[in-house]
């Protein structure tokens, strides 16, 4: 049977366990940064030095970390795009702008065990030569706000922060930014445009690649608090052994957030790929089942902007046979592994990590018109396919949930969000508010087709009705 | 009415800008604590924010007008923001929205944010706050609850005194 395997969230729900830093120290923290302002240089074959800093980059890569934030990319190779040449400062964000609809995990993180994200984050500003970081939280998070600022204090205060930390030689100050309720700031050049105080209009990529012209048009890091909390527990172990957790190209552990109509909503800390969704959705020691009597209709696999999963789905999964041969495996959707690339090749994805369960109590068109709402609401008006579309999208699926459908509306709703995507828009929004729209419509048509018709069949009586009322009236003034 | 910042704002915005090494870029911040301690951001905070980052003041009103947070009139002594999105819909989200707007005399379609007339309360739907596993969710002012029941939210009603 699938097990939790705590390595974020080791101490966080224990009894007794405090976010201050005597607590944290108490239970080894801060740890694995002494043991990274120690490494010594290494000397290679070819006569070259690598530094400690380039050592832990490259324990990252051997890791095999995957970005925790939405997009699962490669922390190391991330890393290794930064330019360390231009002569300008680097700089790193953390992105706490946690606001993807299902996820809550960095809320955990921050509020129960802030000093590990810190750590974590000193140790990757050491590793990238970066002296002055930022966290980006939330604005809706004003206490973890309050935790994280109290932490960062208490880490200067022991020199973990601030001038030559340890007597290392090594100088950085952490500072926490509030956003103000805008979920585009997720989108890291959004995010950093809002750092430098202005308006979170994501940023074309090329040329403004963080790595490159980042902050301040300098070489920039945003990764996820989740993402630089594994950073401090790999270089404790060793990028090889973290390599060991989870499964090949999917490693470390991840912290799923489940929520909706299961008996134990929360969240779930396992080795990525080492649980399926049948069992994060059915076991005890996780989801619990569903409500009694209630029947799987669908779940959103990894945050609400990613694709769909209708119960009883099949997909042709890629597995090796006894002899190492690629095969191909009819699976079920509840019997997909969740990690990154199971679900990538059931044309959805993890995101980030966040499950949102919807039994047969479920209207789905009313589901997805509360999607569309909330990606209508967040677009930043930047792109005109954007703007207009995820409006459009949420103007239709509010008339198809008002009573005033159409049987056309789900054909319609498809050829919007087939515009929206694909090159059209600066960010990846575009995609977000559209791939919901594609596989819920496509995947319950028939739903929103009835849903429609049923709304035409009834005006049209109504159309009639009234008519025969104004004679009636009119008769009855006569007499 | 013109807008005076006390020695403590000064102090904290001060504080606030010695974190960048853009000055530009502590406009959030600004804002955020001018209206933690007015309750929202008046023109004349715009034009004397404007002043203290050496920006014009539609640098900083434009980004007043993004942000959902951050507000152009007064609100409600008590600002509760109810989640709206899926996960906490499927807990009872509009429900409890309704039963909040139904208990306070405010308009239960309305989504955006509604003061009681004796401008005590202001009730509104925002999306998703981060806390899905335990719907449905809401905030007053800086505090959070959590698996707010009607009876729940009457007590919350009841205590905002």
């Amino acid at each position: 049977m699938a097990q939790e395997y705590k390595l974020i969230l080791k101490h966080a729900d224990e009894p007794g366990y405090t976010p201050d830093i005597e607590c944290y120290l108490r239970h080894g923290g801060y740890d694995a940064l002494k043991k990274a302002l120690a490494i010594q240089p290494k000397d290679l074959a070819d006569g070259k030095k690598l530094s400690g800093p380039e050592q832990i980059r490259e324990d990252v890569k051997v890791s095999g970390l995957r970005g925790r934030g939405g997009a699962g990319f490669s922390c190391g190779l991330k890393w290794s795009f930064v330019d360390r040449k231009s002569g300008k400062p680097i700089y790193l964000i953390c992105n706490a702008d946690e606001s993807e609809p299902g996820t809550f995990k960095d809320r955990q993180i921050m509020h129960k065990d802030p000093h590990q994200l810190i750590e974590g984050m000193i140790i990757s500003c050491f590793a990238n030569d970066v002296k002055l970081a930022y966290i980006y939280i939330r604005g809706e998070m004003p206490e973890g706000a309050k935790i994280l600022n109290r932490a960062i204090k208490e880490a200067h205060a022991k020199n973990f922060l601030g001038k030559n930390i340890l007597g290392s030689g090594y100088d950085l100050e952490i500072y926490v930014h509030r956003g103000a309720g805008a979920y585009i700031c997720g989108e890291e050049t959004g995010l950093i445009e809002s750092l430098e105080g202005k308006r979170p209009y994501p940023r074309i990529k090329p040329p403004y690649f963080p790595a490159v012209l980042g902050l301040w048009m300098c070489p920039t890091i945003v990764n996820n608090v989740e993402t630089l909390c594994n950073v401090k527990h790999i270089v404790a172990m060793g990028g090889a052994e973290f390599a060991k957790l989870g499964t090949p190209n999917n490693t470390g552990t991840r912290i799923v957030s489940l929520s909706g109509h299961v008996k134990r909503p929360g969240y779930y800390e396992i080795e990525v790929g080492k649980a399926t969704l049948r069992e994060l959705l059915y076991d005890k020691n996780f989801g619990g089942g569903l409500r009694d009597g209630r029947q799987l209709k669908a779940i959103i696999p990894g945050g609400s902007s990613s694709k769909i999963l209708k119960a009883g789905e099949k997909f042709k999964l890629k597995k090796k046979d006894a002899e190492g041969k690629d095969i191909l495996v009819e699976t079920d959707m509840l019997d997909l592994p969740y990690d990154f690339d199971s679900l990538a090749q059931a044309g959805t994805m993890s995101g980030s990590s966040a499950i949102i369960v919807m039994d047969d109590s479920v209207d789905i068109v009313k589901a997805l018109a509360n999607l569309s709402e909330f990606y209508a609401h967040e677009s930043c008006g930047q792109c005109t396919p954007c703007r207009e579309g995820s409006l459009w999208m949420s103007k239709t699926l509010h008339r198809l949930t008002h009573g005033e459908g159409r049987a056309a509306d789900a054909d319609y709703l498809g050829k919007i969000a087939d515009n929206i995507p694909g090159g059209r828009t600066i960010c990846a929004f575009g995609e977000a508010c559209s791939w919901p729209v594609q596989s819920f419509v496509a995947k319950f048509k028939d739903e929103f087709v009835a849903k429609g018709a049923a709304d035409e069949a009834r005006r049209a009586k109504e159309i009639s009705a009234p008519a025969d009322a104004e004679q009636k009236q009119l008769e009855a003034a006569h007499h | 009415m013109s807008f005076q910042a006390t020695p403590e704002l000064e102090a904290e915005v001060n504080e606030l800008i010695s974190h960048y090494p853009v000055k530009r870029a502590a406009s959030l911040m600004v804002l955020h604590a001018i209206q933690e301690k007015h309750g929202w951001i008046s023109s004349e905070a715009v034009q004397w924010t404007a002043r203290k980052l050496e920006l014009q003041p539609i640098n900083v009103f434009e980004i007043l007008t993004f942000y959902p947070m951050l507000r152009q009139e007064p609100q409600g002594r008590y600002a509760i923001k109810v989640c709206r999105t899926l996960s906490c819909a499927l807990g009872g989200a509009y429900e409890l929205h309704h039963h909040f707007c139904d208990k306070l005399g405010l308009d239960v379609h309305k989504h955006g944010p509604q003061t009681t007339k004796d401008g005590k309360f202001t009730v509104e739907f925002v999306e998703c706050l981060a806390s899905c596993g335990t719907a449905p969710v809401m905030m007053v002012g800086d505090n959070f609850y959590e698996g707010v029941s009607h009876a729940k939210a009457d007590e919350i009603v009841g205590g905002c005194k």
